[in-house]
């Protein structure tokens, strides 16, 4: 078959609504599309643990402490999921990783930002994973079959997290004025970030054309945003707290909110790499990394060691 | 065997309960559930400043989910000395409103993580004692204790699987790694003594049947120590010096910061409820 034919046999396969696999055949674009995405999925994962692990050691209690370990455990899982699942195309995870840690592979920015009271562990919870799961529900029908499947499982989890953070919200809410003013703060601070994890807007969205061809992705950026925005305003104001958007009004007609206008310069300039912890997520990527080189070798030196032996106790018992 | 139950009280056919306990006990079991929490707590803490840095993305998961066993272990231990205690305190007063000198937790357990060897080789020892402690605790003659001890039985057992087959592999790895873990030994080989040691608390509580003796685990925890050790072809260090004060309030230096951090909302905002 030559690949003209191949092509064509292949998006009738995505028309219809099947799943690629690992085995069939797949344009190399497609390939790399997936493997940009995923292995960035992955990264953030990998990164996200860093801003909420910043407040595991100052946890307010006991029971926060270990949902707050957990939640950061299983965003580790998740990384180890997708990185299994970005495999499936042919790539190495070392390679990735790599990739990250020279800067050259991005994650989302939005880990970008400091977390500086407890109430951004409650409010990354809320939004971040909201909008995360908004996202990765739409993710669980892409196309290709081991990516769709890590966001199904993965959207039960994140699920919980969201639960979990709006509850830290509720508590700060109805708590003492410090605390209100901490969660306010906090919404100011992640409410455009956050907004921005959709990425761009559809005009300038050079990717965006291919995914939506090729149901990876099934929801352009700006109706994911959209919609995040539809349910996250009316929890806001369950609490009592407002949005930093003079511009946020609530259209009868289309039953939908309406929203001011995002920063994108400082989406672009954080994407390329002057946000605000840019440099120290990475430095703490690479110096666990580094710290971690001698570890990785002794269990490499170990397994060696162990074959070595099975293998000459093979060759005795031969 | 120690076998609280057989040997102490109560002479009824119930085993004893927060609600029948012998009021004359209530002072050294409170003090000894705090040893017991504190010890989870601390290293708990130590064990989660990991998360996010650890050498492999799977280790990480894997000292996050220790954190978690010994931070959930605190939550049950230090609720139930409330409870002994009698005082209208709950887990979370005792985890973040005593200072330093009411801690009880052995000096080990506060020592910054160090590298990876070090937290493995802490573990390693560490775990290998609570693995013993809480095997016997399961058959204290205090119900709710045994009933925590059962659940933290296994996962010591667990945490002394992960850092004997860590130790191993480092011992056994590269010259690096095998220098990297002996220093660890060496440097931690002081704060092990104060583990076994039997004060006036555990004279009481060990009378009762509600806690084993310490010094008769420290034979059978020498020598799961030693094996491991030996199969990381590493030496056990022979030095006697043993420090002590963990278990009195006397720390190192470490535990004050240690607090400072894990303390500092409940103690800058002392009516808030998180």
């Amino acid at each position: 078959m030559n690949e003209v034919a191949q092509v064509e046999e292949f998006e009738a396969r995505i028309r219809q609504g099947e799943k690629i696999e690992p085995k069939d055949w797949m344009p190399e674009r497609y390939r790399k599309q997936l493997v940009r995405m995923m292995s960035q999925h992955a990264h953030s994962e990998v990164v996200g643990m860093l801003p909420e692990g910043n407040w595991i050691t100052r946890a307010p209690s006991l029971r926060r402490k270990m949902a707050l370990l957990a939640k950061v455990q299983d965003e580790a899982g998740h990384g180890l999921y997708i990185y299994s699942a970005t495999e499936t195309l042919g790539v190495d995870r070392d390679d990735l990783v790599q990739a990250l840690l020279e800067g050259k592979a991005k994650y989302s920015s939005i880990f970008n930002y400091p977390t500086l009271t407890w109430a951004d562990i409650g409010v990354i919870g809320w939004f971040v994973d909201g909008a995360a799961i908004v996202n990765q529900t739409m993710l669980a029908k892409a196309s290709y079959g081991p990516y769709a499947r890590a966001m199904i499982r993965i959207c039960k989890e994140e699920n919980f997290h969201k639960k979990q953070g709006y509850e830290i919200c509720v508590t700060m809410a109805r708590g003492t004025p410090e605390q209100r003013e901490m969660l306010q703060d906090a919404i100011n601070r992640w409410w455009w970030p956050t907004l921005m994890m959709f990425g761009p807007p559809d005009k300038d969205s050079t990717n965006s054309a291919e995914l939506l061809r090729w149901k990876v992705k099934q929801k352009s950026n700006d109706e994911l945003r959209r919609h995040f925005v539809n349910i996250t305003v009316p929890q806001v104001q369950a609490l009592g707290m407002t949005l930093p958007d003079p511009d946020l009004k609530y259209d009868e007609e289309a039953g939908a909110w309406r929203f001011g206008a995002i920063d994108w310069d400082e989406f672009w300039r954080v994407v390329r790499g002057r946000g605000p912890c840019n440099r120290e997520r990475l430095r703490a990527r690479r110096a666990a990394h580094e710290a971690g080189a001698w570890v990785r070798a002794a269990a490499e030196a170990y397994a060696a060691k162990q074959r070595a032996k099975q293998e000459t106790n093979g060759v005795r018992a031969a | 065997m120690f076998d609280g139950r057989a040997s102490g009280r109560p002479t009824s056919d119930t085993d004893m309960t927060t609600a029948t306990l012998d009021p004359e006990l209530r002072p050294a079991l409170f003090d000894y559930l705090l040893r017991l929490g504190d010890d989870a707590l601390v290293l708990g803490h130590r064990l989660s400043e990991w998360c996010g840095h650890g050498p492999y993305l799977e280790e990480d998961i894997a000292l996050t989910n220790l954190a978690l066993d010994c931070v959930g272990q605190a939550n049950g231990l230090l609720g139930l000395a409330a409870e002994v205690e009698g005082a209208g305190r709950d887990a979370d007063d005792l985890a973040f409103r005593r200072d330093a000198l009411d801690f009880r937790n052995a000096l080990i357990v506060e020592l910054p993580k160090g590298d990876f060897g070090f937290t493995v080789a802490r573990q390693l020892l560490f775990s290998a004692y609570a693995h013993l402690l809480y095997e016997a605790l399961r058959e204290s003659a205090f119900e709710p204790l045994a009933g925590i001890a059962a659940k933290a039985f296994k996962e010591a057992r667990y945490h002394l699987r992960h850092s004997s087959e860590w130790l191993i592999r480092l011992g056994d790895g590269t010259d690096e790694s095998r220098q990297r873990a002996q220093t660890a030994l060496d440097d931690l080989w002081m704060y092990t003594g104060e583990l076994f040691e039997k004060d006036d608390t555990l004279r009481t509580l060990v009378d009762a049947g509600l806690a084993p003796d310490p010094r008769a685990l420290e034979a059978p925890w020498r020598e799961r120590v030693e094996a491991v050790v030996s199969q990381a072809t590493l030496t056990l260090p022979e030095d006697d010096f043993m420090l002590t004060g963990g278990r009195s309030g006397r720390h190192t230096e470490h535990l004050g910061h240690l607090l400072a951090e894990m303390q500092f909302l409940p103690r800058a905002y002392p009516d808030a409820v998180w």
